[in-house]
Protein backbone atom coordinates (compact mmCIF):
# COMPACT_ATOMS: atom_id res chain seq x y z
CA UNK A 1 0.00 0.00 0.00
CA UNK A 2 1.22 3.46 -0.86
CA UNK A 3 -0.42 6.85 -0.37
CA UNK A 4 0.13 9.07 -3.36
CA UNK A 5 -1.18 12.29 -4.84
CA UNK A 6 -2.40 11.65 -8.37
CA UNK A 7 -3.55 14.15 -10.97
CA UNK A 8 -6.71 13.76 -13.02
CA UNK A 9 -5.58 13.58 -16.65
CA UNK A 10 -9.02 12.82 -18.10
CA UNK A 11 -12.49 12.05 -16.79
CA UNK A 12 -15.20 11.24 -19.32
CA UNK A 13 -18.55 9.45 -19.40
CA UNK A 14 -18.68 6.10 -21.23
CA UNK A 15 -22.42 5.76 -20.58
CA UNK A 16 -24.76 8.08 -18.66
CA UNK A 17 -23.63 6.56 -15.34
CA UNK A 18 -20.23 4.97 -16.05
CA UNK A 19 -17.11 7.14 -16.23
CA UNK A 20 -13.51 6.54 -17.17
CA UNK A 21 -10.87 8.46 -15.23
CA UNK A 22 -7.18 8.56 -16.08
CA UNK A 23 -4.81 9.52 -13.28
CA UNK A 24 -1.12 10.30 -13.53
CA UNK A 25 1.59 10.13 -10.88
CA UNK A 26 3.32 7.45 -8.84
CA UNK A 27 1.53 4.19 -9.65
CA UNK A 28 4.41 1.95 -8.57
CA UNK A 29 2.35 0.12 -5.93
CA UNK A 30 -0.16 -1.10 -8.53
CA UNK A 31 1.25 -4.36 -9.81
CA UNK A 32 -1.52 -6.92 -10.40
CA UNK A 33 -4.81 -6.94 -12.30
CA UNK A 34 -7.84 -7.10 -10.03
CA UNK A 35 -6.56 -4.81 -7.28
CA UNK A 36 -8.14 -1.56 -6.18
CA UNK A 37 -7.36 1.93 -4.95
CA UNK A 38 -9.03 4.10 -2.32
CA UNK A 39 -9.77 7.71 -3.09
CA UNK A 40 -10.13 10.46 -0.52
CA UNK A 41 -12.88 12.91 -1.47
CA UNK A 42 -13.79 16.30 -0.03
CA UNK A 43 -16.41 16.20 2.71
CA UNK A 44 -16.60 12.42 2.84
CA UNK A 45 -15.26 10.58 5.86
CA UNK A 46 -14.29 7.24 4.36
CA UNK A 47 -12.28 6.76 1.21
CA UNK A 48 -14.01 5.18 -1.79
CA UNK A 49 -12.67 1.85 -3.05
CA UNK A 50 -12.48 1.71 -6.88
CA UNK A 51 -11.17 -1.24 -8.88
CA UNK A 52 -8.21 -0.69 -11.17
CA UNK A 53 -9.12 -1.04 -14.84
CA UNK A 54 -5.63 -0.58 -16.23
CA UNK A 55 -2.22 0.75 -15.24
CA UNK A 56 1.08 1.58 -16.84
CA UNK A 57 4.14 3.34 -15.54
CA UNK A 58 2.80 6.60 -14.18
CA UNK A 59 -0.77 6.16 -15.40
CA UNK A 60 -3.84 4.61 -13.79
CA UNK A 61 -7.22 4.03 -15.43
CA UNK A 62 -10.34 3.72 -13.29
CA UNK A 63 -13.78 2.96 -14.69
CA UNK A 64 -16.52 3.60 -12.13
CA UNK A 65 -20.27 3.87 -11.93
CA UNK A 66 -22.09 6.69 -10.17
CA UNK A 67 -23.84 4.92 -7.30
CA UNK A 68 -23.68 7.49 -4.50
CA UNK A 69 -22.17 10.71 -3.21
CA UNK A 70 -18.56 9.57 -3.58
CA UNK A 71 -18.72 8.46 -7.19
CA UNK A 72 -20.94 11.44 -8.02
CA UNK A 73 -18.19 13.72 -6.74
CA UNK A 74 -15.59 11.76 -8.70
CA UNK A 75 -17.55 12.32 -11.90
CA UNK A 76 -17.29 16.07 -11.32
CA UNK A 77 -13.50 16.14 -10.84
CA UNK A 78 -11.86 18.39 -13.43
CA UNK A 79 -8.69 17.62 -15.37
CA UNK A 80 -5.71 18.82 -13.34
CA UNK A 81 -7.32 18.14 -9.95
CA UNK A 82 -4.96 16.45 -7.51
CA UNK A 83 -6.40 13.66 -5.37
CA UNK A 84 -5.14 11.64 -2.40
CA UNK A 85 -5.16 7.94 -3.29
CA UNK A 86 -4.13 4.77 -1.47
CA UNK A 87 -2.73 2.48 -4.16
CA UNK A 88 -1.81 -1.18 -4.36
CA UNK A 89 -4.74 -2.57 -2.36
CA UNK A 90 -6.18 -6.08 -2.61
CA UNK A 91 -4.73 -9.35 -3.84
CA UNK A 92 -5.69 -9.35 -7.54
CA UNK A 93 -6.14 -12.14 -10.09
CA UNK A 94 -3.59 -14.91 -10.57
CA UNK A 95 -2.97 -15.36 -14.30
CA UNK A 96 -0.78 -18.44 -13.77
CA UNK A 97 -3.86 -20.47 -12.88
CA UNK A 98 -5.00 -20.41 -16.52
CA UNK A 99 -3.09 -22.77 -18.83
CA UNK A 100 -4.18 -21.83 -22.33
CA UNK A 101 -7.70 -20.45 -22.71
CA UNK A 102 -9.32 -18.12 -20.18
CA UNK A 103 -12.97 -17.19 -19.94
CA UNK A 104 -13.48 -13.76 -18.44
CA UNK A 105 -16.97 -12.83 -17.30
CA UNK A 106 -17.95 -9.32 -16.29
CA UNK A 107 -21.31 -7.96 -15.25
CA UNK A 108 -21.98 -4.22 -15.43
CA UNK A 109 -19.49 -2.25 -13.37
CA UNK A 110 -17.69 -5.55 -12.66
CA UNK A 111 -16.22 -5.34 -16.17
CA UNK A 112 -13.31 -2.87 -15.58
CA UNK A 113 -10.81 -5.06 -13.63
CA UNK A 114 -11.04 -7.69 -16.40
CA UNK A 115 -9.47 -5.28 -18.88
CA UNK A 116 -5.97 -5.33 -17.43
CA UNK A 117 -6.39 -9.05 -16.73
CA UNK A 118 -7.07 -9.57 -20.44
CA UNK A 119 -3.94 -7.64 -21.40
CA UNK A 120 -1.80 -9.72 -19.03
CA UNK A 121 -3.23 -13.06 -20.15
CA UNK A 122 -2.71 -12.18 -23.81
CA UNK A 123 0.83 -11.01 -23.08
CA UNK A 124 1.42 -14.46 -21.57
CA UNK A 125 0.31 -16.05 -24.85
CA UNK A 126 -3.08 -17.24 -23.62
CA UNK A 127 -6.34 -17.16 -25.52
CA UNK A 128 -8.98 -14.93 -23.93
CA UNK A 129 -12.75 -15.02 -24.39
CA UNK A 130 -14.64 -12.22 -22.64
CA UNK A 131 -18.35 -12.35 -21.91
CA UNK A 132 -19.75 -8.98 -20.89
CA UNK A 133 -23.22 -8.73 -19.40
CA UNK A 134 -25.30 -5.54 -19.27
CA UNK A 135 -28.95 -4.73 -18.74
CA UNK A 136 -29.37 -2.89 -22.01
CA UNK A 137 -27.46 -1.55 -25.04
CA UNK A 138 -27.13 1.95 -23.56
CA UNK A 139 -25.14 0.55 -20.63
CA UNK A 140 -22.50 -1.23 -22.71
CA UNK A 141 -18.93 0.02 -22.37
CA UNK A 142 -15.41 -1.22 -23.14
CA UNK A 143 -16.45 -4.02 -25.57
CA UNK A 144 -14.25 -2.52 -28.30
CA UNK A 145 -11.35 -1.94 -25.91
CA UNK A 146 -11.30 -5.68 -25.13
CA UNK A 147 -11.37 -6.50 -28.87
CA UNK A 148 -8.50 -4.10 -29.57
CA UNK A 149 -6.18 -5.95 -27.19
CA UNK A 150 -6.96 -9.29 -28.83
CA UNK A 151 -9.83 -10.85 -26.88
CA UNK A 152 -12.83 -12.61 -28.36
CA UNK A 153 -15.78 -10.55 -27.03
CA UNK A 154 -19.35 -11.73 -26.53
CA UNK A 155 -21.92 -9.25 -25.28
CA UNK A 156 -25.13 -10.26 -23.55
CA UNK A 157 -27.95 -7.87 -22.66
CA UNK A 158 -30.82 -8.76 -20.39
CA UNK A 159 -33.32 -7.06 -22.72
CA UNK A 160 -31.75 -8.34 -25.92
CA UNK A 161 -31.10 -4.85 -27.28
CA UNK A 162 -27.60 -5.93 -28.34
CA UNK A 163 -25.75 -9.23 -28.57
CA UNK A 164 -27.19 -12.33 -26.99
CA UNK A 165 -30.47 -11.84 -25.13
CA UNK A 166 -30.17 -12.99 -21.55
CA UNK A 167 -27.56 -13.31 -18.84
CA UNK A 168 -23.86 -14.07 -19.15
CA UNK A 169 -24.59 -17.73 -18.33
CA UNK A 170 -26.96 -17.89 -21.34
CA UNK A 171 -24.21 -16.46 -23.56
CA UNK A 172 -21.64 -18.96 -22.29
CA UNK A 173 -24.01 -21.87 -22.87
CA UNK A 174 -24.99 -20.74 -26.35
CA UNK A 175 -21.48 -20.06 -27.58
CA UNK A 176 -19.91 -23.17 -26.02
CA UNK A 177 -16.55 -21.52 -25.29
CA UNK A 178 -13.88 -24.10 -24.49
CA UNK A 179 -11.84 -22.73 -21.59
CA UNK A 180 -9.69 -24.20 -18.84
CA UNK A 181 -10.03 -21.41 -16.24
CA UNK A 182 -12.44 -18.56 -15.63
CA UNK A 183 -12.18 -15.14 -13.99
CA UNK A 184 -15.28 -13.16 -13.06
CA UNK A 185 -16.38 -9.89 -11.50
CA UNK A 186 -19.93 -8.66 -11.15
CA UNK A 187 -23.05 -8.84 -9.03
CA UNK A 188 -23.29 -11.72 -6.56
CA UNK A 189 -26.24 -13.46 -8.29
CA UNK A 190 -24.22 -13.50 -11.54
CA UNK A 191 -21.15 -14.92 -9.82
CA UNK A 192 -23.23 -17.60 -8.15
CA UNK A 193 -25.04 -18.60 -11.36
CA UNK A 194 -21.71 -18.74 -13.20
CA UNK A 195 -20.06 -20.89 -10.53
CA UNK A 196 -22.97 -23.32 -10.63
CA UNK A 197 -23.04 -23.40 -14.44
CA UNK A 198 -19.48 -24.64 -14.88
CA UNK A 199 -17.34 -27.44 -13.43
CA UNK A 200 -14.18 -25.57 -14.39
CA UNK A 201 -12.09 -23.83 -11.72
CA UNK A 202 -12.03 -20.06 -11.48
CA UNK A 203 -11.41 -16.88 -9.53
CA UNK A 204 -14.14 -14.43 -8.59
CA UNK A 205 -13.80 -10.84 -7.46
CA UNK A 206 -16.20 -9.85 -4.69
CA UNK A 207 -17.49 -6.49 -3.56
CA UNK A 208 -18.25 -5.40 0.00
CA UNK A 209 -18.82 -2.15 1.85
CA UNK A 210 -15.42 -1.29 3.33
CA UNK A 211 -14.17 0.77 6.22
CA UNK A 212 -10.42 1.11 5.80
CA UNK A 213 -9.64 -0.92 2.66
CA UNK A 214 -6.30 -2.15 4.00
CA UNK A 215 -7.16 -4.82 6.51
CA UNK A 216 -7.36 -3.19 9.92
CA UNK A 217 -11.07 -2.66 10.66
CA UNK A 218 -12.67 -6.03 9.80
CA UNK A 219 -15.56 -4.13 8.20
CA UNK A 220 -15.65 -6.25 5.03
CA UNK A 221 -15.14 -9.75 6.42
CA UNK A 222 -16.82 -12.74 4.82
CA UNK A 223 -16.98 -16.40 5.77
CA UNK A 224 -15.15 -18.65 3.31
CA UNK A 225 -14.46 -22.37 3.12
CA UNK A 226 -11.02 -21.61 4.59
CA UNK A 227 -12.24 -19.34 7.39
CA UNK A 228 -13.01 -15.64 7.82
CA UNK A 229 -11.40 -13.45 5.17
CA UNK A 230 -11.26 -9.71 4.58
CA UNK A 231 -12.50 -8.77 1.11
CA UNK A 232 -10.05 -5.83 1.11
CA UNK A 233 -6.97 -7.78 2.17
CA UNK A 234 -7.20 -11.50 1.39
CA UNK A 235 -9.53 -10.52 -1.47
CA UNK A 236 -11.23 -9.08 -3.38
CA UNK A 237 -10.38 -12.09 -5.57
CA UNK A 238 -11.29 -15.51 -4.16
CA UNK A 239 -11.11 -18.99 -5.61
CA UNK A 240 -14.43 -20.50 -6.57
CA UNK A 241 -14.12 -23.34 -4.05
CA UNK A 242 -13.51 -20.86 -1.19
CA UNK A 243 -16.77 -18.99 -1.60
CA UNK A 244 -19.74 -19.99 0.54
CA UNK A 245 -22.87 -18.98 -1.39
CA UNK B 1 13.95 23.43 23.36
CA UNK B 2 13.25 19.71 23.59
CA UNK B 3 9.56 19.18 24.24
CA UNK B 4 8.70 16.35 26.63
CA UNK B 5 5.88 14.30 25.12
CA UNK B 6 6.01 11.49 27.65
CA UNK B 7 2.99 10.67 29.78
CA UNK B 8 2.33 8.26 32.59
CA UNK B 9 -0.47 5.74 33.09
CA UNK B 10 -0.47 3.97 36.46
CA UNK B 11 3.32 4.10 36.75
CA UNK B 12 3.88 3.03 33.12
CA UNK B 13 5.67 5.69 31.11
CA UNK B 14 4.65 6.13 27.48
CA UNK B 15 6.95 8.06 25.12
CA UNK B 16 3.93 10.03 23.95
CA UNK B 17 0.18 9.97 24.61
CA UNK B 18 -0.88 8.65 21.18
CA UNK B 19 -2.42 5.18 21.15
CA UNK B 20 -4.36 3.62 18.24
CA UNK B 21 -7.79 2.64 19.61
CA UNK B 22 -8.88 -0.97 19.76
CA UNK B 23 -10.51 -2.18 16.55
CA UNK B 24 -8.91 0.45 14.34
CA UNK B 25 -5.44 -1.05 14.11
CA UNK B 26 -5.95 -4.83 14.04
CA UNK B 27 -3.07 -6.52 15.85
CA UNK B 28 -0.56 -4.19 14.21
CA UNK B 29 0.57 -6.53 11.44
CA UNK B 30 -0.80 -4.53 8.50
CA UNK B 31 0.14 -1.16 10.01
CA UNK B 32 3.74 -2.27 10.62
CA UNK B 33 4.19 -2.06 6.84
CA UNK B 34 2.86 1.51 6.81
CA UNK B 35 5.20 3.09 9.40
CA UNK B 36 7.50 2.16 12.27
CA UNK B 37 5.09 1.28 15.07
CA UNK B 38 7.67 2.09 17.74
CA UNK B 39 6.89 5.80 17.29
CA UNK B 40 3.54 5.16 19.05
CA UNK B 41 2.95 5.58 22.77
CA UNK B 42 1.24 2.21 22.94
CA UNK B 43 -1.25 0.11 20.96
CA UNK B 44 -4.66 -1.06 22.12
CA UNK B 45 -5.11 -4.37 20.31
CA UNK B 46 -8.27 -5.58 18.59
CA UNK B 47 -10.94 -6.53 21.14
CA UNK B 48 -10.42 -10.10 22.24
CA UNK B 49 -12.99 -12.56 23.57
CA UNK B 50 -12.68 -15.96 25.19
CA UNK B 51 -14.00 -17.74 22.08
CA UNK B 52 -13.21 -16.93 18.43
CA UNK B 53 -15.90 -14.73 16.85
CA UNK B 54 -16.76 -13.99 13.24
CA UNK B 55 -18.94 -11.05 14.20
CA UNK B 56 -21.96 -9.65 12.41
CA UNK B 57 -23.15 -10.11 8.83
CA UNK B 58 -22.17 -7.45 6.25
CA UNK B 59 -22.73 -4.62 5.48
CA UNK B 60 -20.98 -3.64 8.70
CA UNK B 61 -19.96 -0.12 7.69
CA UNK B 62 -21.89 3.08 6.92
CA UNK B 63 -20.61 6.54 5.98
CA UNK B 64 -21.86 9.53 8.00
CA UNK B 65 -21.13 13.26 8.03
CA UNK B 66 -17.67 13.55 9.63
CA UNK B 67 -17.80 9.98 10.84
CA UNK B 68 -18.82 6.42 10.28
CA UNK B 69 -20.87 3.62 11.78
CA UNK B 70 -19.45 0.15 12.31
CA UNK B 71 -21.15 -3.03 13.39
CA UNK B 72 -18.21 -5.41 13.11
CA UNK B 73 -19.31 -7.30 16.21
CA UNK B 74 -16.00 -8.10 17.89
CA UNK B 75 -14.55 -10.28 15.16
CA UNK B 76 -11.41 -11.85 16.62
CA UNK B 77 -9.62 -15.20 16.66
CA UNK B 78 -10.21 -15.78 20.39
CA UNK B 79 -7.87 -15.18 23.32
CA UNK B 80 -5.85 -18.41 22.90
CA UNK B 81 -5.02 -17.63 19.27
CA UNK B 82 -4.25 -14.02 20.18
CA UNK B 83 -1.73 -15.18 22.79
CA UNK B 84 -0.21 -17.90 20.60
CA UNK B 85 -0.10 -16.06 17.30
CA UNK B 86 -1.02 -12.37 17.26
CA UNK B 87 0.97 -11.18 20.27
CA UNK B 88 4.26 -12.88 19.26
CA UNK B 89 3.83 -11.40 15.76
CA UNK B 90 3.16 -7.96 17.24
CA UNK B 91 6.26 -8.39 19.42
CA UNK B 92 8.39 -8.49 16.29
CA UNK B 93 7.23 -5.07 15.12
CA UNK B 94 6.36 -3.25 18.34
CA UNK B 95 8.68 -3.18 21.32
CA UNK B 96 6.67 -1.18 23.86
CA UNK B 97 3.96 -1.95 26.41
CA UNK B 98 0.64 -2.86 24.83
CA UNK B 99 -2.93 -2.50 26.00
CA UNK B 100 -4.97 -5.70 25.71
CA UNK B 101 -8.62 -4.91 25.03
CA UNK B 102 -10.99 -7.65 26.19
CA UNK B 103 -14.72 -8.19 25.89
CA UNK B 104 -17.21 -10.71 27.14
CA UNK B 105 -20.82 -11.75 27.26
CA UNK B 106 -20.80 -12.85 30.88
CA UNK B 107 -18.81 -11.97 34.00
CA UNK B 108 -17.08 -15.38 33.79
CA UNK B 109 -16.03 -14.76 30.21
CA UNK B 110 -14.45 -11.42 31.12
CA UNK B 111 -12.53 -12.92 34.00
CA UNK B 112 -11.36 -16.00 32.06
CA UNK B 113 -10.25 -13.88 29.12
CA UNK B 114 -8.46 -11.47 31.46
CA UNK B 115 -6.75 -14.27 33.40
CA UNK B 116 -5.36 -15.69 30.18
CA UNK B 117 -4.14 -12.48 28.57
CA UNK B 118 -2.70 -11.33 31.92
CA UNK B 119 0.04 -13.94 31.42
CA UNK B 120 1.28 -12.31 28.22
CA UNK B 121 4.47 -10.46 29.13
CA UNK B 122 4.07 -7.57 26.68
CA UNK B 123 0.58 -6.75 27.97
CA UNK B 124 1.00 -4.01 30.57
CA UNK B 125 -2.51 -2.64 30.72
CA UNK B 126 -5.80 -4.47 30.40
CA UNK B 127 -8.63 -2.48 28.86
CA UNK B 128 -12.07 -3.89 29.52
CA UNK B 129 -14.77 -3.12 26.99
CA UNK B 130 -18.09 -2.99 28.84
CA UNK B 131 -20.39 -1.99 26.00
CA UNK B 132 -21.29 -5.48 24.79
CA UNK B 133 -24.72 -7.09 25.29
CA UNK B 134 -25.09 -8.53 28.76
CA UNK B 135 -26.76 -11.89 28.53
CA UNK B 136 -27.01 -12.01 32.34
CA UNK B 137 -28.81 -8.73 32.74
CA UNK B 138 -31.84 -8.66 30.48
CA UNK B 139 -29.83 -7.65 27.39
CA UNK B 140 -28.54 -4.40 28.86
CA UNK B 141 -24.92 -3.56 28.22
CA UNK B 142 -22.55 -4.01 31.16
CA UNK B 143 -21.35 -0.47 30.77
CA UNK B 144 -24.74 1.21 31.02
CA UNK B 145 -25.40 0.38 34.68
CA UNK B 146 -23.07 1.30 37.58
CA UNK B 147 -23.70 -2.06 39.29
CA UNK B 148 -22.82 -4.26 36.31
CA UNK B 149 -19.83 -2.10 35.33
CA UNK B 150 -18.56 -2.46 38.91
CA UNK B 151 -19.17 -6.22 38.87
CA UNK B 152 -17.05 -6.65 35.75
CA UNK B 153 -14.35 -4.43 37.26
CA UNK B 154 -14.19 -6.54 40.43
CA UNK B 155 -14.11 -9.79 38.43
CA UNK B 156 -11.17 -8.76 36.26
CA UNK B 157 -9.30 -7.10 39.13
CA UNK B 158 -9.47 -10.43 40.98
CA UNK B 159 -7.50 -12.22 38.25
CA UNK B 160 -4.80 -9.71 37.33
CA UNK B 161 -2.27 -7.51 39.05
CA UNK B 162 -1.81 -5.36 35.95
CA UNK B 163 -3.57 -1.99 35.70
CA UNK B 164 -7.18 -2.35 34.56
CA UNK B 165 -8.80 0.38 32.47
CA UNK B 166 -12.54 0.12 31.98
CA UNK B 167 -13.66 1.38 28.57
CA UNK B 168 -17.04 2.98 29.04
CA UNK B 169 -19.97 3.43 26.73
CA UNK B 170 -21.18 6.97 26.00
CA UNK B 171 -24.72 5.68 25.50
CA UNK B 172 -25.73 6.53 29.06
CA UNK B 173 -27.56 9.28 30.91
CA UNK B 174 -24.92 9.79 33.57
CA UNK B 175 -21.38 8.70 32.70
CA UNK B 176 -20.06 10.04 36.01
CA UNK B 177 -22.03 7.57 38.14
CA UNK B 178 -20.72 4.64 36.08
CA UNK B 179 -17.16 5.97 36.16
CA UNK B 180 -17.36 6.38 39.94
CA UNK B 181 -18.72 2.86 40.35
CA UNK B 182 -15.76 1.47 38.40
CA UNK B 183 -13.30 3.53 40.44
CA UNK B 184 -14.84 2.33 43.69
CA UNK B 185 -14.72 -1.28 42.41
CA UNK B 186 -10.96 -0.96 41.95
CA UNK B 187 -10.46 0.20 38.37
CA UNK B 188 -7.00 1.68 37.85
CA UNK B 189 -8.13 3.89 35.00
CA UNK B 190 -10.86 4.59 32.46
CA UNK B 191 -10.98 4.80 28.68
CA UNK B 192 -13.60 7.33 27.60
CA UNK B 193 -15.45 6.69 25.30
CA UNK B 194 -16.53 3.85 23.05
CA UNK B 195 -18.72 4.48 19.98
CA UNK B 196 -22.16 6.08 20.09
CA UNK B 197 -25.12 4.01 18.99
CA UNK B 198 -26.17 5.22 15.57
CA UNK B 199 -28.08 4.26 12.44
CA UNK B 200 -28.36 5.06 8.73
CA UNK B 201 -31.10 4.16 6.27
CA UNK B 202 -30.63 3.56 2.54
CA UNK B 203 -33.58 5.66 1.35
CA UNK B 204 -33.51 4.14 -2.15
CA UNK B 205 -33.74 0.56 -0.93
CA UNK B 206 -35.81 1.52 2.15
CA UNK B 207 -33.72 -0.51 4.56
CA UNK B 208 -30.96 0.13 7.12
CA UNK B 209 -27.48 0.45 5.59
CA UNK B 210 -26.03 -1.82 8.28
CA UNK B 211 -27.16 -5.46 8.27
CA UNK B 212 -27.40 -5.32 12.07
CA UNK B 213 -29.56 -2.16 11.66
CA UNK B 214 -27.61 -0.15 14.25
CA UNK B 215 -23.94 0.26 14.99
CA UNK B 216 -21.30 2.35 16.71
CA UNK B 217 -20.86 5.93 15.45
CA UNK B 218 -17.30 7.21 15.58
CA UNK B 219 -15.05 9.75 13.91
CA UNK B 220 -14.51 13.50 14.15
CA UNK B 221 -18.21 14.21 14.70
CA UNK B 222 -18.20 12.66 18.18
CA UNK B 223 -15.18 14.60 19.49
CA UNK B 224 -17.14 17.27 21.44
CA UNK B 225 -19.27 14.64 23.17
CA UNK B 226 -16.26 12.49 24.06
CA UNK B 227 -14.39 15.55 25.30
CA UNK B 228 -17.34 16.58 27.47
CA UNK B 229 -17.47 13.12 29.05
CA UNK B 230 -13.72 13.10 29.70
CA UNK B 231 -14.08 16.48 31.39
CA UNK B 232 -17.07 15.45 33.52
CA UNK B 233 -15.39 12.26 34.70
CA UNK B 234 -12.07 14.01 35.35
CA UNK B 235 -13.91 16.38 37.69
CA UNK B 236 -15.34 13.45 39.66
CA UNK B 237 -12.68 10.70 39.64
CA UNK B 238 -9.01 10.50 40.65
CA UNK B 239 -7.92 7.60 38.38
CA UNK B 240 -6.26 8.35 35.02
CA UNK B 241 -8.33 8.67 31.85
CA UNK B 242 -7.47 7.71 28.29
CA UNK B 243 -9.49 10.07 26.09
CA UNK B 244 -11.00 8.54 22.97
CA UNK B 245 -13.53 9.67 20.39
CA UNK B 246 -13.01 11.67 17.22
CA UNK B 247 -9.37 12.54 17.84
CA UNK B 248 -7.80 13.44 14.49
CA UNK B 249 -5.13 16.10 15.08
CA UNK B 250 -2.39 17.08 17.52
CA UNK B 251 -4.63 19.94 18.65
CA UNK B 252 -7.34 17.39 19.49
CA UNK B 253 -4.81 15.52 21.65
CA UNK B 254 -3.99 18.71 23.55
CA UNK B 255 -7.69 19.50 23.97
CA UNK B 256 -8.47 16.00 25.29
CA UNK B 257 -5.59 16.25 27.75
CA UNK B 258 -6.65 19.69 28.95
CA UNK B 259 -10.09 18.21 29.62
CA UNK B 260 -8.51 15.59 31.86
CA UNK B 261 -7.02 12.79 29.74
CA UNK B 262 -3.56 11.42 30.60
CA UNK B 263 -3.29 9.74 27.19
CA UNK B 264 -5.36 9.70 24.03
CA UNK B 265 -6.60 7.05 21.61
CA UNK B 266 -7.06 7.62 17.90
CA UNK B 267 -9.73 5.45 16.31
CA UNK B 268 -11.74 5.97 13.13
CA UNK B 269 -9.23 8.47 11.76
CA UNK B 270 -6.81 5.55 11.18
CA UNK B 271 -9.28 4.05 8.73
CA UNK B 272 -9.40 7.11 6.48
CA UNK B 273 -5.79 8.09 6.94
CA UNK B 274 -3.45 5.20 7.75
CA UNK B 275 -0.77 7.74 8.71
CA UNK B 276 -3.03 9.56 11.22
CA UNK B 277 -1.15 8.56 14.40
CA UNK B 278 2.26 9.16 12.83
CA UNK B 279 1.20 12.61 11.65
CA UNK B 280 -0.24 13.54 15.06
CA UNK B 281 2.99 12.49 16.80
CA UNK B 282 5.03 14.50 14.31
CA UNK B 283 2.84 17.57 14.83
CA UNK B 284 2.66 17.42 18.64
CA UNK B 285 6.01 19.14 19.39
CA UNK B 286 5.14 21.96 16.97
CA UNK B 287 1.72 22.46 18.56
CA UNK B 288 3.32 22.39 22.03
CA UNK B 289 5.83 25.01 20.97
CA UNK B 290 3.09 27.23 19.60
CA UNK B 291 1.12 26.88 22.85
CA UNK B 292 4.11 27.23 25.15
CA UNK B 293 3.84 23.70 26.57
CA UNK B 294 7.12 22.18 27.76
CA UNK B 295 5.92 18.96 29.35
CA UNK B 296 2.79 17.55 27.77
CA UNK B 297 1.73 15.77 30.95
CA UNK B 298 1.48 19.12 32.72
CA UNK B 299 -1.65 20.07 30.78
CA UNK B 300 -3.70 17.05 31.89
CA UNK B 301 -6.84 18.36 33.59
CA UNK B 302 -5.91 22.05 33.60
CA UNK B 303 -9.51 22.90 32.79
CA UNK B 304 -11.30 22.97 36.12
Amino acid sequence: MKRVILEVASNRPLTPLVYEMQLTGDTSAVTRPGGFVEISLDGLFLRRPISVCDFDDGRLTLVYKIVGKGTEQMAGLQVGTKIDVLTGLGNGFDTTLCHSHALLVGGGVGVPPLYRLTRNLIAEGKQVSVVLGFNTQAEIFYADEFRKVGAEVIVATADGSQGIKGFVTDAIRQTGIDFDYFYACGPLPMLKALSEATDKPGELSLEERMGCGFGICMGCSIQTASGAKRVCKEGPVFKKEDIIW
Amino acid sequence: MVRDLSVELCGITLDNPVIPASGTFGFGEEMSKVYDLDILGSISIKGTTREPRFGNPTPRIAECSSGMINAVGLQNPGVDAVIEHELPELRKVFHKPIIANISGFSIEEYSECCAKIDKAEQVEIIEVNVSCPNVHNGGMAFGTQPESAAAVTRAVKAVTTKPVFIKLSPNVTDIVSIARACEEAGADGLTLVNTMLGMRIDIMRRRPVIANKMGGFSGRAIFPVALRMVYQVAQACRIPIIGCGGVATAEDVVEMMMAGASAVQVGAENLRNPFACAEIIEQLPKVMERLGIERLRDITGIIK
